[in-house]
């Protein structure tokens, strides 16, 4: 697979590895956060720790959208589909995320709602095309890589007049979240979890460009690499990181400048900015409430909204008390470091969301990485 | 006007007929059902006989009384057929699967089937066929069955339940919990084309791939393997769940791990293609002609020789080893030089966004 | 996070329906749209999400950073 392989070197990984090596300073600790669920995936599926300096340590950040999707917002989804009887669309991430009443999406098919794994959301419309006597809400969870695809299909929506066709929207913000880390008290005044560095997300960027990173780098005097998706890009990412911090830079540098480009994919952007604005405020599990961090639809295509079509109110619902999934997060605590991690929060029972998306913290741990805790 | 023959019955319209209520009433319905349609192609001697069960032989081996081994599947596949099979077939192998990696030799099979209402015969005639020439291909016949109808909605076109008989030869013993630390994993092919063939055909999921199934018989393959008189310690073939499922199963029955080397596990370019679009792990996925093997490393090389010279074995690898591990874990050596468990799924697996 | 893959683009076709593209990845091939892009040839590589076509790779930058990976002594890459 072209473009695939050749980022998955082994050979040249240890030339990357070695690089790394010698460019961290003894004496100093290096903490870079990967904001990216597609990073912590790549980095515990391939054993990248394994191949970093002992004082080189990755901190995992919140950028799973499965993983910040309060019990709140599932449970609208569930009742959509259990009390108002329509057709539920979602992404297969979503179906075994616990929310309430011992309730998951997946749950809730069994008990009778019917539910509907979709892997685009040109099959959601379909569902909506083949059944026009029933209401069809697409489930619209993810960050900016997946919200044009959704903003598109409530224009096509609209085009068609599918008048059955509505979206429940769950849209969230990168630049947001990374704030809200930067302001946290851990990382702004105790420095109990010291950040030197952000890895910025593959395909987010190449929809919103580099630019957005760059009142990160200014404002809070941390530098921003942006990496592709591969182990390869991962650790050169890191190689650049560390030299930025031994030389005082704090810069965006893109390392997956083979599609990600300073303005990104404006017509997307324009897409999505004819379609949605700003919510004032979205709760996050881990971060809490945070301002102007998501998107709702506008009025202009408010027939399309399925808050406004089922009248909807959010109603927050508080995490399991063992839970420490906003700690995780937030960079605040490892998997390892949860109380009910292993024990009775497993893939098969989880108890909070960064078990059950595979690119979840918890889930990645204890799927690839469990072993080291061991001995 | 003609003569109308006596007892004369109109024959089954295989061509445009569906299954209805009646043909699983018990009736005459259900019994022209079996005569023109099952018995048509799985038909033998046992079958014959027509009562409510088989008569068989004593189990014997070499003239000695020998061990018996039985092994029931139920197949609930969707769609019914896929690239490189269907349901039939498929109950016939698994099932048949189920008793070699036991180092039997399968016997005779038992197949019981639940038809929806509104299944159009055509169909059923084709998966019959193609269970009868599975049958044949593996030298198991079916000697006994069952057919019921159930409601339309209720079913979905067809459930087969097979159950296969084979003898167990005096001193073999395979199983799970004889692995030891030092043994040798071996695999008899790539692995994750069956569940891929499946997933290519769900409507949901469209993409246009060359990918077949793999569903076959493998005992002819393990009767080769065993006669080359290596000590081999467990057979198992890796359905639901894959790889990894098999062999964490196998970790904690014999309450040891393992380490496997990624570059050695064969997948097909065209499913690890697959599987990248789908955000899923080859190691996960079913296979339905695939066995793993845990042996005595001394007699690695010679198994794997014997698995190569026959035609289901032609890409057989050695993929790891078995090793002292209190955790039981199934370790995989990625081709970073860094080390990653291979876990078992909670539940299926599922595509995924992110 | 987001689970995206670079594809070739094999075939094209402009539509009523919308711009459409058969994309193949090591012999798996895949209708996808091509609505968030202008401009698409045959041959070109794309980012593909969720049934879209998100972005170009540029193949000269894919050589670029590839070639940075194995080289001795580099300078920073440009935002």
């Amino acid at each position: 697979m072209k473009y695939i392989d050749e980022f998955r070197d082994g050979e040249v990984a240890k030339t990357i590895a070695g690089k790394i090596a010698a460019s961290v300073e003894a004496a100093r600790r290096y903490s870079f956060m990967e904001f990216c669920g597609g990073h912590t995936h790549a980095i515990s599926r391939y054993g990248l720790s394994d191949l970093l300096p002992p004082n080189v340590r990755m901190v995992h950040g919140p950028g799973c959208p499965v993983c910040v999707l309060p019990i709140g917002r599932i449970d609208m989804a569930i009742a959509l589909a259990l009390e108002r009887g329509v057709i539920l669309c979602t992404y297969g991430d979503t179906l075994r995320v616990p929310a309430s009443d011992g309730l998951s999406l997946m749950k809730a098919k069994a008990g009778g709602g019917d539910i509907r794994m979709v892997y685009s959301t040109l099959d959601a419309l379909q569902v909506a095309r083949d059944n026009p006597q029933r209401e069809v809400v697409f489930f619209a969870i993810g960050f900016e890589t997946t919200t044009p695809p959704t903003a598109l299909a409530i224009q096509q929506a609209q085009q068609e007049q599918l008048s059955n066709f509505s979206v429940l929207c769950c849209h969230v913000l990168t630049p947001a979240a990374i704030s809200q880390i930067l302001e946290s008290p851990e990382v702004r005044q105790w420095g109990t979890v010291p950040i030197d560095g952000f890895i910025g997300p593959a395909h987010v960027s190449t929809v919103i460009g580099s630019r957005p990173y760059e009142f990160f780098a200014e404002e809070y005097r941390k530098p921003v690499v942006i990496a592709g998706f591969e182990p390869l890009d991962v650790m050169q990412a890191i190689l650049m990181l560390v030299r930025q911090v031994n030389e005082g830079r704090a810069e965006v540098e893109n390392e997956f400048s083979r599609a990600v480009t300073r303005e990104g994919n404006l017509k997307a952007q324009d897409r999505v900015a004819e379609v949605f604005e700003l919510r004032a405020e979205f709760e996050w599990r881990g971060l809490s409430v945070v301002p102007y961090s998501a998107l709702k639809i506008r009025e202009k295509y408010g027939a399309f909204d399925a808050e406004r079509r089922f009248h909807l109110t959010y109603q927050p619902v508080p995490d399991n008390k063992a839970c420490e999934c906003g700690a995780i997060l937030r960079g605040v605590k490892r998997p390892q470091d949860c109380k009910i991690f292993g024990t009775v929060c497993t893939p098969e029972n989880p108890i909070g969301s960064c078990m059950v998306s595979s690119e979840g913290a918890c889930a990645a741990h204890y799927s690839y990485g469990r072993y080291k805790d061991m001995n | 006007m003609a003569d109308v023959k006596r007892g004369y019955v109109r024959p089954l319209d295989l061509k445009h007929g569906r299954v209805d209520l009646t043909h699983g009433s018990g009736g005459r319905a259900m019994v022209q059902l079996i005569s023109e349609l099952f018995a048509r192609h799985l038909g033998n001697d046992y079958l014959g006989q027509g009562n409510d069960g088989a008569v068989l032989p004593a189990p014997m081996l070499d003239g000695k009384p020998a061990r018996l081994v039985m092994s029931t599947d139920s197949h609930v596949v969707s769609p019914l057929f896929f690239p490189g099979g269907d349901i039939g077939c498929l109950s016939v192998h698994g099932t048949v699967n189920d008793v070699a990696v036991m180092g039997a030799t399968p016997l005779y099979l038992a197949a019981a089937f639940i038809l929806e209402e509104g299944f159009a015969l055509s169909d059923l005639a084709r998966l019959v066929d193609s269970m009868a020439q599975a049958a044949r291909a593996a030298g198991v016949p079916v000697v006994t069955g069952d057919t019921k109808v159930v409601e339309r909605g209720k079913g979905d076109g067809v459930f087969i339940t097979t159950t296969a008989v084979g003898v167990l030869p005096e001193g073999l013993e395979l199983g799970g919990s004889r692995a030891r630390p030092g043994d040798a994993v071996l695999v008899s092919g790539s692995i994750g084309d069956h569940g891929v063939a499946i997933m290519s055909q769900r409507e949901n999921l469209s993409f246009d791939a060359p990918i077949v199934s793999d569903t076959a018989a493998l005992n002819g393959l393990v009767a080769a393997m065993l006669a080359t008189g290596a000590d081999i310690r467990c057979l198992r073939d890796p359905t639901r769940g894959g790889l990894a499922a098999a062999l964490n199963e196998i970790a904690g029955q014999s309450g040891v791990g393992m380490m496997l080397q990624e570059n050695a596990i064969p997948v097909k370019p065209v499913v690890a293609a697959a599987c990248e679009l789908l955000g899923l792990d080859p190691l996960n996925v079913a296979n339905e002609g695939k066995l793993i093997a845990i042996c005595a490393s001394a007699n690695a090389s010679a198994l794997l020789a014997a698995m190569r010279a026959h035609p289901l074995g032609v890409d057989a690898a050695l993929i790891g080893e078995v090793m002292a591990d209190t955790h039981h874990f199934v370790q995989l050596s990625t081709a970073f030089g860094g080390r990653r468990i291979v876990d078992w799924l909670a539940g299926d697996q599922l595509p995924r966004i992110c | 996070m987001c689970l995206a893959l670079p594809v070739k683009v094999v075939e094209i076709d402009t539509g009523t329906a919308g711009d459409w593209a058969v994309v193949d990845l090591g012999g798996v091939k895949k209708e996808v749209s091509l609505a968030l892009l202008d401009d698409v040839q045959v041959g070109d590589y794309v980012i593909l999400h969720v049934g879209y076509a998100l972005s170009k790779l540029d193949p000269e930058e894919a050589a670029k950073t590839l070639a940075l990976f194995s080289a001795m002594n580099e300078s920073q890459l440009p935002a």
